[in-house]
């Protein structure tokens, strides 16, 4: 099997779209999947040439990637989240059920080539949990039951629309959008469903907003009305080191210790 | 007194069609984008500096005070090209506002980029956005053509003389890569690890050229500042923490969902405003931001949920990720499971973290199965001991908070792993959504 043309000046096209080509191999890995079926040998090549990289740094990136599947994909890939919150909730019963269901361990596709199952991470979804993901769509709030009727109906080839996003097309061709080219179902679902708008619905009902712009509604209000110019408050932080030992934890490791590099040199972008 | 919620960056969530350049440009977007054009870079960078903004990507360091450290004097580094990074990868389990912002609103946060992007002289800027959530891909990428098309990114934009071009990139599934520099190597093409620091980001990151690396939250509150004010911004919030916020609730709650509130707003208050905890439950325990932040229980009902309260009760803000559990929770599978998840995504690099979560595993899976061992909690306490502080990045220090944050308030527990299965103490299927609470199979 060879890559066709059309793939290697796609996979070209990808890599003239960065500053520096390299950074294009995650999107041409994404591409090589949606025409392979997977992270082919052939592929891995093909993305080395065009970067002028050898095929074992390509691999080494490659395998570093939970999304870059090494075996071929089934048709269809069906997510189940089982960290903690969704597992509680029930991701690991649907997990099961569909292990069962399905016939298939963790990472494995359907005899009949239709459906890959694997359970995944946390993927920002956990107000809408238990969670699954069909071709990386969100299938939200899914009980044992509600799954088992998803991996059927896709089994069936029937017409499944993700409970906030697209009609389901097939792995290959999400992994082709993953790769930077558009689909067109930009404009399906909705912008917003269910726990998103919670917040925003309690705010409606009993008519809560933010202040006004630009009003300075608050206690802090003395500066007058446009505060866009650059009106100087008393407040926060003012150096960096102070702002480091407020920041939380390590996390704020690098940012801080910026302070101490010599980027500071806070040229143009000081205010003082 | 600012009203209990203060929807900002929700508030045109609901609107039909929300996602498209003429639904935001309805309602007032890509204004903040003229005035800002308008402005000195140096002026957007004191705007920033001054509204008090705190990164919303867990650390909470001051927005403008990074922007400042971006070099713009005749330097080597100041000559050099410089980018923006939004952080779109939101993996922190638990952590779930920065999805549907950008599902729902996405050119809210292609606003903030154009702005910022500005105020530090950068002419190229990237999102990097997990992929594992396709729609959301599919969103951004629209936005940007979209504002491509109106003139708002490109060449010359507006006449203004100010240049930003704007690439969607979608990453492969790979937690660390949410760690900045980690995010950095994986834009270039390489594996995602933590680079060793110095030198910074501000100085030498993409392409060992000066980059600013912000979370999706705090770039989209960009235009809402210029807009507003920094009097306004101030406003809301508290003293040190400016400001409102998503604050996302998910767990065993009637109402789980996104909350907009000024910072400060306590759990007790959220949780009151969607009706509580579900039916005949009880808060056990839960995580103010996300797993890598210590747990905390139903006595810190009342902490406010800002930068000082939450470090004050012992653990950190982070991303505002309120996961709730309830009585029925068994700790220990919560913290094993969570453990699991450090482990694989341990990107390898550093042996503490490598060998560590790996150790840390097995001793939890004695444990939740109810076969551990003399000496089992203290073995916890003393890998997470030789991981925290040692670790070469953050995620080796977060994989050990759930742990020693739940021996803290839950030893009992693990106690109780020396003879009692987890899933005996507490049957799995009690805590699922499909089993009324007290409810059998
Ligand atoms: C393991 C790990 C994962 C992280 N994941 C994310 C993430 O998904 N999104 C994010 O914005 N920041 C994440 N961070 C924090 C970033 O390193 C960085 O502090 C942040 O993007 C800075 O943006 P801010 O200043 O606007 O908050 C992570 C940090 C670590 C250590
Ligand atoms: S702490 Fe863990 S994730 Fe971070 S560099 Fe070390 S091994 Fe990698
Ligand atoms: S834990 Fe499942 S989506 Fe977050």
């Amino acid at each position: 099997m060879s890559l066709h043309d059309t793939t290697r000046d796609e996979l070209r096209e990808i890599a003239g779209r960065y500053p520096e080509a390299r950074s294009a191999l995650l999107p041409m890995l994404h591409l090589v999947q949606s025409v392979e079926g997977c992270v082919t040998v052939e592929g891995i090549e093909t993305c080395a040439e065009i970067l002028d990289l050898s095929a074992a740094e390509v691999s080494g990136v490659a395998t570093f990637y939970t999304m870059y599947k090494r075996r071929p994909m089934g048709e269809h890939h069906v997510g189940v989240c089982t960290n903690t919150l969704c597992a509680v909730m029930g991701g690991d019963a649907i997990f099961e059920r569909l292990k069962d269901h399905l016939e298939v361990g963790n990472d494995e596709t359907t005899a009949d080539g239709k459906i890959s199952l694997e359970h995944i991470e946390c993927n920002a979804a956990c107000d809408f949990a238990p969670v699954m993901t069909v071709n990386w769509e969100f299938f939200d709030q899914q009980t044992p039951e509600s799954a088992v009727e998803l991996v059927d109906s896709l089994r069936a080839g029937e017409k499944v629309q993700s409970t906030r996003g697209a009609t389901i097309t097939s792995w290959r061709a999400a992994e082709r959008v993953l790769a930077g080219f558009e689909d067109g179902l930009v404009d399906e679902g909705p912008a917003a469903a269910g726990p998103t708008l919670a917040g925003l619905e309690i705010a409606r009902e009993k008519g809560w907003e933010a202040p006004a712009p630009g009003g300075g509604a608050g206690p802090r209000a003395a500066n007058g009305a446009d505060g866009a110019g650059g009106t100087k408050t008393a407040v926060a932080t003012e150096s960096p080191e102070q702002a480091a030992e407020e920041a939380d934890t390590s996390r704020a490791e690098s940012e801080t210790k910026a302070a101490e590099s010599p980027a500071d040199t806070k040229g143009g972008g000081s205010d003082d | 007194m600012t009203d209990v919620l203060t929807p900002v960056l929700s508030k045109n969530w609901g609107d039909d069609r929300a996602w498209t350049l003429q639904a935001y440009e309805d309602q007032g977007g890509y204004q903040a984008l003229t005035k800002a054009l308008s402005m000195a870079p140096d002026d957007l960078v004191t705007l920033v500096k001054d509204s008090g903004l705190r990164g919303r990507g867990g650390a909470g360091f001051p927005t403008g005070m990074k922007w400042s450290f971006i070099p713009q004097d005749d330097s080597a580094a100041g000559n050099k090209p410089k980018y923006l990074v939004v952080n779109a990868d939101e993996s922190e389990p638990g952590t779930c506002k920065d999805i549907p912002l950008m599902m729902a609103s996405p050119h809210t946060l292609v606003e903030g980029v154009i702005i910022a992007a500005h105020a530090i002289r950068a002419k190229r800027a990237f999102i990097y956005v997990r992929g594992e959530v396709l729609h959301v891909v599919r969103r951004l990428q629209a936005a940007v053509r979209e504002a491509y098309a109106a003139g708002h990114l490109g060449s010359n934009i507006h006449g203004t003389g100010v240049d930003v071009d704007l690439m969607v990139h979608a990453g492969a599934g790979a937690y660390i890569c949410g760690e900045e520099t980690a995010l950095l190597d994986s834009l270039e093409g390489r594996r995602g690890q933590p680079r060793l620091r110095p030198p910074f980001p501000a100085v030498e990151g993409l392409y060992a050229c000066p980059t600013v690396i912000n979370n999706v939250e705090s770039i989209a509150s960009v235009p809402s500042i210029v807009t507003g004010g920094i009097d306004w911004f101030g406003s809301m919030g508290t003293e040190k923490s400016k400001g409102y916020t998503l604050y996302s609730l998910s767990g065993h709650v009637k109402r789980p969902g996104q909350y907009e509130a000024p910072l400060g707003i306590t759990l007790r208050e959220l949780l009151e405003l969607g009706g509580g905890m579900r039916e005949g439950a009880e808060l056990k325990f839960w995580t103010p931001g996300g797993s890598s932040t210590p747990i905390l229980t139903a006595e810190h009902l009342d902490v406010p949920l800002d930068y000082e309260g939450v470090g004050a009760a012992g653990s950190m803000l982070g991303t505002k990720a309120l996961q709730c559990f309830d009585q029925t929770t068994s700790v220990v599978r919560c913290v094993l499971r969570w453990t699991e998840f450090y482990k694989h995504e341990s990107c390898g690099k550093c042996t503490p973290c490598r060998e560590g979560t790996y150790w840390l595993v097995q001793v939890l899976q004695r444990l939740d199965q109810g076969q551990g061992q003399p000496g089992d909690i203290e073995l916890l306490l003393d890998l997470c001991d030789n991981i925290l502080g040692r670790a070469f990045c953050a995620l080796g220090d977060g994989a050990t908070s759930p742990i020693t944050s739940a021996i803290q308030y839950f030893r009992d527990e693990f106690e109780a792993g020396m003879h009692t299965p987890s899933s005996e103490l507490f049957p799995p299927v009690a805590s699922t959504l499909f089993t009324p609470v007290g409810g059998a199979a």
